[in-house]
């Protein structure tokens, strides 16, 4: 198992952000978490990545137990990526820059060769090399948050809701980067959606979360076909598919 | 390579290098900044004052401390281009070689400064708890007191000079800057891209030096440049109390106050520094005007 996490729980004072929250994830594989705003699962993202260090349970990453404060090691094989690409990358500084800050931080050589490969990789042209982020799109951003999260060559990309941010015409781009990206390198994922398609388009398993704990784990088949069992996750895919109902009975009026 | 050619390789689209990017970014500023007439205008008084100090020597073939008693208090003359003080010395190289003090101080001041200042806000915002309740309510400390009266007493508690007196400037000047570091420090501490630079395991050293304390430093700048006019005036009006500059060195302040006597009679002897001044405070506060609109983010 790549990524083992047993009783989590995140609490803000009084009230549990996350409570008792329990999956593993096989390395190569992706596991979605869904649940509307609020339900915890960006909490949950967050303890994984180190980012809040205020939590219980037991994290365990290609089975080594990670503690709260987290190491050079654990960033060179954990990276995140995150949900607004316009708040993600410094104002201040060029792509070369953002891209150049892993390599500089975990001293690794070659920083010409490896930035002009990270931005193939993600399909940037390379004049996109030494511009300010106010100077790319939405989704080029996004591309280069990825390249970035790639930088120092992880094994698992944790993302929080990487396209919902972005044009839907994007968003198809950014998600179909991120599964190539899953093959060729033999990534492991965790994706944070509330979007349903999103998550069953990219992850094999999909855990749903309400109020702070993850009521169901099933696979995308189950969900697809509507063989739930907790009534959160037939509410949430019920949604969904009148969503998308709405948005094809909207196409055709257009 | 031609003018036009080197504008068109400042703005480029699609830089090809890091120090590219670098000077076009800094270019895009400067057309922005040429377009304010008014922080220009401060801009090329506050040159000319910098230029004029530093060249003194060259601009008069007078001694600042050569004293005429048989030609003191005379008015603008082919001689004298601004007249004579209360002991016949030149009032035009004294305000030359006057500018030198009073300018060195001001930028002194500044030096010393601005950098205690970031690093203080900085540190205090992105650490939070103790380290920022402590820094900060050392800060409060020297808020608590008017920065003249402070000042005061630290030069009269070490000893009348100037550099007893930038050094009295500095210590009451630098808290307003620790708070706006912090500040500007605050809003940007949770900001994604901080994550991000955490989530590479940087150290909390290298992400305050490289990626916070480089946002701060614009509006730094503006405050600075805004403050000059204030810390100026600090340094004059220590120099008028006799706690800055002693004579006979030439200080705008003290220039004031030593003639000070002589206002209705020979009015020329004290309003010239006096307006030497208003002009350095005035250009001043212009150009951190005009630099305000280029640098501060929040201002578009």
């Amino acid at each position: 198992m790549m990524i083992e996490v047993e009783n989590l729980s995140v609490r803000y004072g009084t009230a549990y952000a996350a409570r008792d929250v329990s999956f593993s994830v096989a390395r190569g594989e992706s596991f979605g978490i869904v649940g509307e705003s609020g339900s915890g699962k960006s909490t949950v993202l967050r303890a994984l990545a180190g980012l809040n260090r205020d939590w219980t349970g037991t994290i365990r990453v290609g089975g080594e137990t990670v503690t709260p404060a987290r190491d050079r090691a654990f960033f060179r094989r954990v990276q995140m990526v995150f949900q607004d690409p316009y708040g993600s990358l410094h104002p201040r500084q060029t792509i070369d820059r953002a891209l150049s800050e892993p390599l500089l931080v975990h001293g690794i050589k070659d920083i010409e060769t490896r930035i002009a490969a990270a931005l193939t990789e993600v399909a940037l042209p390379p004049s996109t090399r030494f511009r300010y982020p106010h100077q790319l799109s939405g989704g080029q951003r996004q591309r280069v948050a990825i390249a970035r999260a790639l930088m120092a060559g992880p094994e698992v990309l944790l993302l929080d809701e990487p396209t919902s941010a972005l044009d839907v015409s994007v968003q198809a781009e950014v998600l179909n980067l991120l599964s190539d990206l899953q093959e060729k390198r033999g990534l492991t994922y965790i994706l944070v959606s509330h979007n349903l398609a999103v998550v069953s388009h990219l992850c094999a398993r999909i855990g749903v979360m309400q109020g702070g704990e993850m009521v169901e784990q099933l696979t995308a088949e189950d969900l697809r076909a509507g063989r739930t069992k907790h009534p959160h996750t037939e509410a949430l895919r019920r949604l969904s598919v009148e969503l998308e109902e709405t948005d094809a009975q909207h196409g055709k009026a257009a | 390579m031609t003018a036009l050619s080197r504008r068109e390789w400042l703005l480029t689209e699609a830089p090809e290098s890091r120090r590219q990017a670098a000077w076009g970014r800094a270019y895009r500023g400067w057309l922005q900044f040429r377009r304010n007439k008014l922080a220009m205008a401060g801009l090329v008084t506050v040159i000319v004052l910098v230029l004029a100090a530093v060249f003194a020597p060259l601009l008069t073939l007078q001694d600042p401390s050569t004293q005429d008693l048989a030609g003191r208090l005379a008015p603008p003359s082919a001689q004298h281009w601004l007249g004579t003080d209360e002991l016949g010395r030149d009032l035009y190289t004294r305000l030359l070689y006057g500018g030198r003090v009073t300018l060195g101080m001001v930028i002194a001041v500044v030096v010393l400064v601005a950098p205690v200042g970031l690093a203080v806000g900085t540190v205090a915002g992105y650490a939070g708890g103790l380290a920022d309740r402590v820094l900060m309510r050392v800060t409060d400390i020297f808020l608590a007191f008017p920065r003249l009266i402070l000042a005061l007493a630290f030069v009269a508690a070490l000893k009348p000079g100037v550099s007893s007196a930038v050094f009295a400037i500095a210590l009451t000047a630098w808290p307003p800057y620790a708070r706006l570091a912090r500040a500007e420090t605050l809003t940007i501490r949770n900001a994604d891209f901080i994550s991000a630079v955490r989530l590479t395991g940087a150290s909390a050293g290298r992400i305050v030096l490289r990626h916070i304390a480089p946002l701060c430093v614009s509006s730094l700048i503006v405050r600075v440049t805004l403050d000059m006019s204030g810390i100026i005036l600090t340094a004059a009006g220590l120099g008028f109390l006799g706690m800055g500059a002693q004579p006979p060195m030439p200080e705008w302040g003290t220039m004031i106050a030593a003639t000070r006597g002589f206002i209705l009679q020979q009015w020329w002897v004290p309003t010239i520094p006096g307006l030497a001044i208003f002009a350095a405070s005035l250009a001043f506060n212009l150009l951190g005007d005009g630099l305000r609109d280029v640098l501060d983010p929040k201002r578009g």
